[in-house]
């Protein structure tokens, strides 16, 4: 148990310093950056106390936003997808899930990109809409969701397989 | 009595989860306000450190083109120094300076402009003398206004933000509009609410005006992209290539204007009076 908190501790610290450091710098063709920092609501062990993951994911995304001068974008953002996150586990892992026998490190390749894809792009689209705040820039909205999520789903699947690689 | 209670706990995940996304999204209204009084900004000691410390890294990297935009400040004020037609009739009275503006260096250490309201944040705050609201300039052109200011730190609302406007001119012909910035290209700002009489041509400069009292009159915005009538056709919309790679800004200007406050005090009595 223990153990379990350090490491997502340590998992949140080292997220949000590198999402100041290196992603938010990317500014890739000028205006796409990922946003791997989800990494944390993704990989928060299953089961455990809701309410510590919903407060923690608030906390992650005050901090982002603290760094970005972005109010309270982020805090929003990763607050509703902590608060979505059982149904989406529920709806795809379905009976696994109700027996707490799913770990997204270690799930079948389909199921966690789906699981991934969906979080991220509600995540994304939450945060870009609270971002440009008006409703006649949706397709501006609609193309940095895309563009910006596909890089995020690239790079999270990326350091899940290279993270859990060892504890197989 | 009980039932509330019961209720209370069968709920507790969705009412916590309700209270915080209530208070992020206050947070993201007032963020998206002028001047609102915000509580998450990037000018406190824990941001300001890291970006410190990241940005002592990184500024080797840009080092090269600070140090040709210093030289190429500098040539050009020994130039005007050199060039003073008369250098005795033209007796510069020093007691005089900087009465009018105060001007106070800066060091960026974090910059963004992909974003939809931008900012930027300084390496001097209220001890180094900067206040809210001051004006913020490199040697090519102006950068933003002074929005949040902590010790060691200040934050700048950069022209790269949709709550910005200032107030800009024509070099040539004193015709003034608004300079507003609507996303996407972070080289190109737009210049709206100029008369349709005024002599628009491509190629042209943009300085600000001397109505804000922010910025003095005639630091260099950029040139004019490319115009167009709005719809009414009483007025032009004008797209501005500025001055300033506003992706790599390293040294500022942060400029008091000393007489602000006695304008602002005397426009307040005209307006109060009416």
């Amino acid at each position: 148990m223990s153990n379990s908190i350090i490491r997502n501790t340590l998992r949140f610290i080292v997220l949000v310093l590198a999402q100041i450091t290196l992603f938010n710098n990317i500014e890739f063709l000028g205006y796409i950056n990922p946003y791997p920092y989800i990494l944390f609501i993704l990989l928060f062990p299953i089961g455990d106390n809701r309410a510590l993951l919903l407060f923690s994911s608030f906390l992650l995304g005050l901090s982002i936003d603290m760094f970005t001068n972005s109010g309270g974008m982020h805090a929003a953002a990763s607050v509703t997808v902590a608060y979505i996150r059982p149904w989406i586990l529920q709806s795809i892992f379905g009976i696994a899930y109700e027996y707490n026998a799913v770990k997204i490190s270690t799930a079948a390749y389909g199921e966690r990109l789906l699981f991934i894809s969906i979080m991220i792009f509600a995540h994304h689209l939450i945060l870009f809409s609270l971002e440009s705040f008006n409703f006649s820039d949706i397709i501006y909205i609609l193309k940095k969701t895309l563009f910006s999520g596909v890089f995020t789903l690239t790079l999270c699947m990326l350091f899940i397989t290279l993270f859990s690689f060892r504890r197989k | 009595m009980q039932q509330i209670v019961n209720f209370l706990i069968k709920y507790r995940n969705f009412l916590l989860f309700a209270f915080l996304l209530f208070l992020s999204l206050v947070f993201t209204i007032q963020s998206h306000s002028y001047h609102r009084s915000k509580f998450v900004n990037s000018a406190n000691f824990l941001s300001g450190g890291i970006f410190t410390a990241i940005d002592n890294v990184s500024t080797y990297f840009d080092l090269k083109t600070h140090n040709e935009q210093l030289l190429a400040e500098n040539s050009r004020l020994r130039q005007q120094l050199l060039n003073t037609r008369d250098s005795v009739s033209q007796k510069i009275d020093t007691s005089s300076f900087g009465t009018k503006f105060k001007i106070t260096t800066a060091k960026v250490i974090n910059n963004n402009y992909s974003h939809k309201d931008n900012f930027l944040t300084l390496k001097a705050g209220r001890d180094a003398g900067i206040k809210q609201d001051l004006g913020v300039i490199t040697s090519k052109g102006i950068v933003g206004i002074v929005d949040k200011v902590s010790p060691g730190y200040a934050t700048v609302m950069s022209i790269l933000n949709s709550n910005s406007q200032i107030n800009a001119k024509l070099k040539k012909s004193n015709h003034f509009g608004i300079l507003v910035w609507k996303g996407g290209d972070p080289n190109l700002v737009d210049l709206i609410d100029v008369q349709s009489k005024a002599p628009v041509k491509q190629g042209d400069t943009i300085v600000t005006g001397g109505k804000s009292t922010i910025f003095p009159e005639g630091i260099g915005i950029g040139t004019i992209e490319q115009f167009a009538l709005d719809p009414t056709e009483n007025f032009y919309s004008i797209k501005v290539k500025l001055f300033n790679d506003m992706t790599n800004v390293g040294h500022v200007y942060v400029i008091e204007n000393l007489d602000r406050k006695e304008i602002q005090t005397l426009e307040q009595e005209t307006r109060d009076e009416q």
